[in-house]
C-alpha cells in the first residue's frame, strides 16, 4: 500500500500535474507577453528529450555529488508529495509531527542544488549555489512563522491529517484575517523557493546563465527540470492543505480542489511576470525585514484568535 | 524516426555563438524571439550555457582568435546536436573573405547541417531555416 501511494501518487500523479502546471506557466506567460506560447505539453517533450541526450561531466568535478544532488532533490520532493496525498486521501494513515518531517524536506531541494552547483567546479555555478544558500537563510524564518499561524489556528496540530479535519467543520484558515495575512508571507517564501522571477537570483538566467544547473546536460538536467516542476506542484498543494482545507473526494469538492490549486498558480504566475529579479541583499532585507514583521504580526493575530 | 530525435526537433534549445559578426545576424536571431515570431511556439528557447544546447547558432566569419573558441564550444554541446551558420560571413566569410584573418569558412572548422543565407537573413528566413533542419533530420532518420 505504501508503495503503491509512493509509486502511483507519488512519482506519477505529481510529476503529471506538476509538468503539467509548469506547461501552463509557460503558456500563460506567454500570453501575458503577447505571444502564442509553446503547446501545454511541452515540459513533457523537453524532459524526454534530455533523457536521450549524452551525460557530461565537467573535468575535475566529483562525479559521486555531480549526479548524486539531483536525485536527492528529487527523492525529497517524492516523499514530500507522497505524505501530502496520503494526508489528503486518508488523514488517519499518517503519522504524528509530518508537518515537521515536511518542513525539512522541502528545504532539501534547495540543498541538493547547492550541492550540484558547488560540485560542478564552475564559478557561476558556485556563484549560483551561495546566492541560493543566502536565499534560503532568508526566506526559511517567515516561511514556518507563517506554517505556525494554520498550526495555531487548528487547536495545535502538527500531524497534516489533523489539520484538514478543523477546517472541513470550522471554515478554511485562510478565511480568517491572520490566515489571510500568513498565506500572503507563505505564497511569497514559496516564490522564493521555486527560484520565480522576483528571487530568481540563484538561476539569473541573463546574468549568470543559469546558476547551479550551467554544467549539467542530459538526464541529470532531466532530472532536475522534473524535480522543479514537481516542487511547484507539491509546494502549491501544501499552502492549500494548510490554509484552503486541502482536497476532498467527493463530488464537488475535487472541482473546489482544483480551483483552489488553479487560483494559487495563477497568483504565483501573475507575481513572476509582473516584477524585475531583485538583488541578493534585497532579497533577505525583504524577507528579515518587511515579510517577517507581517509573519509575526500574522501569528500575533492567530493566538488572539483572530 | 525515434522518440529521442522526435523529441529533440519539438524541443530545439539554442545557443547563440557569434565568432565575430557585426552583430546585426544576432539582432535578427534576437527578433525571432519578440512576440511577433514567437520561435518559443515551436519549443524553441534561447539558453545561456553551452551544456544546455541542442542547436548551435554560428554567425560571423571565424577568424583566428575564435577559430579555436568554436572547435571547443562544439566539442562541449552533449550530442545529438545540430549546427545552423547564420548569415553570408558564416557562410562563405562574406566581405572577408579576402581577409588575413578568416583562412577559413565555418563549415570547415565543424560540420554544418543548415545554411541560412542572407546579411542578415530576415527572421522569417531564419525560421524557414529551422523547418529545413527538422526536414534534413527526419529525411537523415528515414
Amino acid at each position: 500500500m505504501a508503495l503503491l501511494y509512493l509509486l502511483a501518487f507519488g512519482v506519477v500523479l505529481t510529476a503529471t500535474l506538476g509538468l503539467l502546471a509548469s506547461g501552463l506557466d509557460r503558456k500563460v506567460t506567454a500570453r501575458i507577453q503577447y505571444r502564442v506560447g509553446p503547446p501545454l505539453w511541452q515540459p513533457f517533450i523537453d524532459i524526454v528529450k534530455l533523457l536521450g541526450k549524452e551525460n557530461l561531466v565537467p573535468a575535475g568535478a566529483s562525479k559521486i555529488t555531480f549526479f548524486g544532488a539531483p536525485l536527492v532533490g528529487f527523492a525529497s520532493v517524492v516523499l514530500v508529495s507522497t505524505l501530502l496525498w496520503v494526508n489528503n486521501l486518508t488523514p488517519s494513515h499518517s503519522f504524528g509531527g509530518d508537518l515537521i518531517v515536511v518542513l525539512y524536506l522541502l528545504a532539501i531541494p534547495s540543498i541538493s542544488v547547492m550541492m550540484g552547483g558547488f560540485a560542478s567546479r564552475n564559478p557561476l555555478a558556485s556563484m549560483g549555489a551561495s546566492r541560493e544558500m543566502k536565499l534560503i537563510l532568508s526566506y526559511e524564518l517567515p516561511f514556518i512563522l507563517a506554517v505556525l499561524v494554520p498550526v495555531i489556528k487548528t487547536g495545535y496540530a502538527i500531524r497534516l491529517g489533523d489539520l484538514l479535519g478543523p477546517q472541513a467543520q470550522n471554515g478554511v484558515v485562510a478565511g480568517s484575517l491572520s490566515g489571510v495575512l500568513a498565506l500572503g508571507v507563505a505564497i511569497l517564501c514559496v516564490q522564493a523557493k521555486l527560484g520565480l522571477v522576483p528571487f530568481d537570483v540563484a538561476e539569473a538566467e541573463t546574468e549568470i546563465v543559469s546558476g547551479p544547473l550551467v554544467e549539467y546536460s542530459g538526464a541529470a538536467m532531466a532530472l532536475c527540470k522534473l524535480t522543479k516542476s514537481m516542487l511547484l506542484f507539491v509546494l502549491l498543494f501544501f499552502l492549500m492543505t494548510l490554509f484552503m482545507g486541502g482536497l476532498r473526494w467527493n463530488g464537488m469538492h475535487l472541482v473546489y480542489g482544483l480551483l483552489k490549486f488553479v487560483g494559487l498558480l495563477a497568483v504565483v504566475i501573475v507575481i513572476r511576470n509582473t516584477n524585475p529579479r531583485v538583488r541578493i541583499d534585497q532579497a533577505v532585507r525583504f524577507f528579515w525585514g518587511r515579510v517577517a514583521v507581517w509573519a509575526v504580526v500574522a501569528v500575533v493575530l492567530a493566538f488572539l484568535g483572530k | 524516426m525515434g522518440l529521442k530525435l522526435a523529441a529533440l526537433l519539438k524541443s530545439l534549445w539554442v545557443f547563440h555563438l557569434s565568432t565575430g559578426s557585426c552583430n546585426n545576424c544576432d539582432i535578427e536571431v534576437l527578433d525571432c524571439l519578440t512576440p511577433r515570431f514567437d520561435v518559443e511556439r515551436f519549443g524553441i528557447l534561447l539558453v545561456g550555457s553551452i551544456k544546455h544546447a541542442d542547436v548551435l547558432l554560428v554567425t560571423g566569419s571565424a577568424n583566428r582568435k575564435s577559430m579555436q573558441r568554436v572547435k571547443r564550444l562544439y566539442e562541449q554541446v552533449p550530442k545529438p546536436c545540430l549546427v545552423v551558420a547564420i548569415g553570408e560571413c558564416a557562410l562563405s566569410r562574406g566581405m572577408f573573405i579576402h581577409s588575413y584573418n578568416c583562412p577559413l569558412p565555418v563549415d570547415r572548422i565543424i560540420p554544418v547541417d543548415v545554411y541560412i543565407p542572407g546579411c542578415p537573413p530576415k527572421p522569417e528566413a531564419i525560421i524557414a531555416g529551422v523547418l529545413k533542419l527538422t526536414a534534413k533530420v527526419k529525411g537523415r532518420a528515414r
